[in-house]
């Protein structure tokens, strides 16, 4: 798919992530009114959070949302809000409904942009937060065990640089766009198209 | 026919009941201590731009869903929808609380959840987004035992011509808006998250005069000339409460309302042949104020007993108002219609007239004896043919965690 529709989206999509560094100075995330952070009972189900080191939750998912597909692959986006004064680093990320979850960024490689693992994982800002969003960073899901269908949700576990984890589930909504290739390491060219 | 008693001091009492009217409408929570009355529209402060009105929100959540009580918006698009084959509770279940997020979004003023474009949803102005569930809904979900008995398809009339592309469907989407652009977005999101779920059967787009143009609390006429919904229940009021929101049947759909929407094609090229008197012996009110061709003002109670001096009723048996007239208020319909005026033919006929949108806590109770009496004799058929008719439950509204449906289909 190496056409030039895919090389105009590539430069849309680096003009984004630009955006999207620019933002990640901020606290303030715009868009959805009820952000759902966290959800009670999906942090209750897995209580790795220990209350006496962090009283609230030191990182939340807003709005979460994934691609609904078919098979294959898919991804998740969504803004990650650090609670606290100090840096957080998401360092990977698991899923019931995924064999395997990847930290992915869009970087140019030979003129084009592609997707592919983010070294290092997601750094939040101390009280700032990161957009995951399509032609941006993103949670990546290989090989979904069942159809991820509209309206679906998929429960998502974030692990930190401290151990300490964070869990959310997302709704799966249909949605064009978010063909990123992928730039793997023996995946060779593969694309999550819903 | 009636003898014109226009004298001054009538003009001028005739005014001031429309100006005490206006006045009352536009505080409606003066009106009543009732808990379930609607809010009125929350506006933000003027900006610096002097335009305060694009981000007019109306809330969301509430005991009764928006868009019924709701001062009528500009702008609306009714979309009806057949669900696909196959489709269970549980899909419909995925399927609402999508669609119940993007409402709660979208009349915020924020973009929908994945929205592409979600700057088009900084103006909500007063952007109402209605859930309506038809005959078939019941079925898929395998709950017609749960569905109000008067949610059906309407028996046949005589007058009626109907067509397929405008009758029907198991599920409505109602969205209104004072704002064109805005409807345009809030449409295109919602119908994205019902698509997977269902096809689109038809759509209907409606408009009103604004309310920059002509205030909200004054009775707009039609496009026929008709000031057109005189006699509709008054938002905060026990009638209201009484005739819309259903408080029997089935437990879950108490707070809802039915919605009956009538395609209504007006015959503008024939009605151009009936002079003014005959209008307005055809229809029982007067073309320039509404008022009832036995009163002064266009609230006046109509007499139907009062007779002209030759020995004939001044309202005519077969008037409009006669035929529809409700005696118990308690027993009336929640007109909140939209005209359309969708095209020219070559020979430059319009096709224009009224999305017949009326909402009643029974439709078999409240519509279809109003119905028969006008499908039966109405003057005004002539001129007029229903070419569109369904039926939906609209359910009650919802809270901050809960979703349109919820009671049926969680």
């Amino acid at each position: 798919m190496f056409s030039r529709r895919t090389a105009v989206s590539g430069v849309l999509a680096l003009s984004l992530l630009s955006f999207s560094v620019a933002a990640c100075g901020s606290a303030a995330s715009e868009g959805g009114s009820t952000a759902a952070s966290a959800s009670p009972s999906a942090a209750s189900a897995q209580p790795s959070l220990s209350a006496e080191t962090a009283p609230a939750a030191p990182l939340s998912m807003t709005d979460p949302w994934v691609k609904s597909a078919d098979k294959g692959m898919t991804a998740a986006f969504g803004t990650l809000v650090n609670n606290t004064d100090k840096e957080v680093t998401v360092v990977s990320a698991t899923s019931p409904a995924a064999a395997e979850v990847e930290l992915h960024e869009m970087a140019e490689s030979d003129g084009k942009m592609v997707m592919r693992e983010k070294e290092g994982g997601l750094v939040i800002p101390p009280h700032g937060s990161h957009r995951l969003e399509p032609g941006g960073d993103h949670l990546m899901l290989m090989g979904i065990k069942d159809k991820v269908r509209p309206g679906d949700e998929v429960g998502f576990t974030l692990t930190l640089a401290d151990g300490g984890t964070v869990t959310f589930t997302a709704v799966a909504k249909a949605f064009a766009g978010a063909n990123e290739e992928y730039q793997g390491d023996g995946h060779g060219s593969e694309s999550h198209e819903g | 026919m009636p003898e014109p008693r226009l004298t001054r001091r009538n003009l001028l009492t005739g005014g001031a009941v429309t100006a005490v009217g206006a006045l009352a409408a536009c505080t409606p929570g003066k009106a009543s201590s009732s808990r379930a009355e609607p809010k009125p529209a929350q506006s933000a402060p003027a900006t610096a731009t002097g335009v305060p009105d694009g981000k007019a929100v109306e809330p969301f959540h509430g005991p009764h869903q928006a868009g019924v009580a709701t001062t009528p918006q500009t702008y609306a698009a009714f979309v009806a929808f057949d669900l696909k084959p196959g489709t269970k509770r549980a899909d419909l279940g995925r399927m609402m609380r999508l669609l119940t997020d993007d409402a709660r979004r979208l009349t915020s003023g924020a973009g929908a959840l994945a929205d592409t474009e979600p700057h088009l949803a900084e103006f909500p102005a007063r952007l109402t987004v209605t859930f309506g569930f038809g005959p078939g809904l019941f079925k898929a979900a395998g709950k017609e035992k749960e569905r109000p008995a008067s949610v059906a398809d309407l028996p046949a009339f005589e007058i009626d011509r109907l067509e397929d592309r405008w009758s029907g469907g198991d599920l409505l989407i109602q969205l209104c808006c004072d704002d064109a652009v805005t409807l345009a977005h809030a449409l295109r999101m919602t119908v994205k998250d019902a698509r997977a779920f269902a096809d689109v059967r038809w759509i209907q787009r409606g408009f009103r005069r604004p309310p920059h143009v002509q205030a909200a609390g004054f009775t707009q006429r039609n496009l026929m000339g008709q000031l057109d919904g005189t006699v509709n229940p008054k938002p905060g009021t026990p009638e209201f409460e009484r005739a819309v929101w259903t408080a029997d049947g089935p437990e879950w759909f108490r707070g809802g309302t039915t919605l009956v929407v009538r395609r209504i094609r007006m015959e503008l090229e024939t009605w151009d042949e009936v002079d003014p008197v005959a209008r307005e012996f055809t229809v029982g009110r007067r073309l320039s104020d509404g008022a009832p061709l036995t009163g002064n003002a266009e609230h006046d109670e109509p007499d139907y007993e009062r007779v002209n001096a030759a020995g004939l009723p001044v309202i005519a048996d077969y008037a409009h108002i006669r035929r529809a007239h409700v005696k118990d208020p308690n027993m009336r319909i929640l007109r909140r219609a939209y005209n359309y005026d969708d095209g020219l033919s070559a020979k430059g006929h319009a096709d224009s007239g009224l999305i017949f949108a009326s909402y009643q806590a029974d439709v078999t109770r409240q519509f279809l004896p109003i119905q028969r009496n006008l499908a039966e004799a109405d003057l005004l058929n002539d001129w007029t043919t229903p070419i569109g008719s369904a039926v939906f439950a609209i359910p009650p509204g919802c809270d901050e965690n809960g979703w349109i449906g919820e009671g049926l289909l969680a």
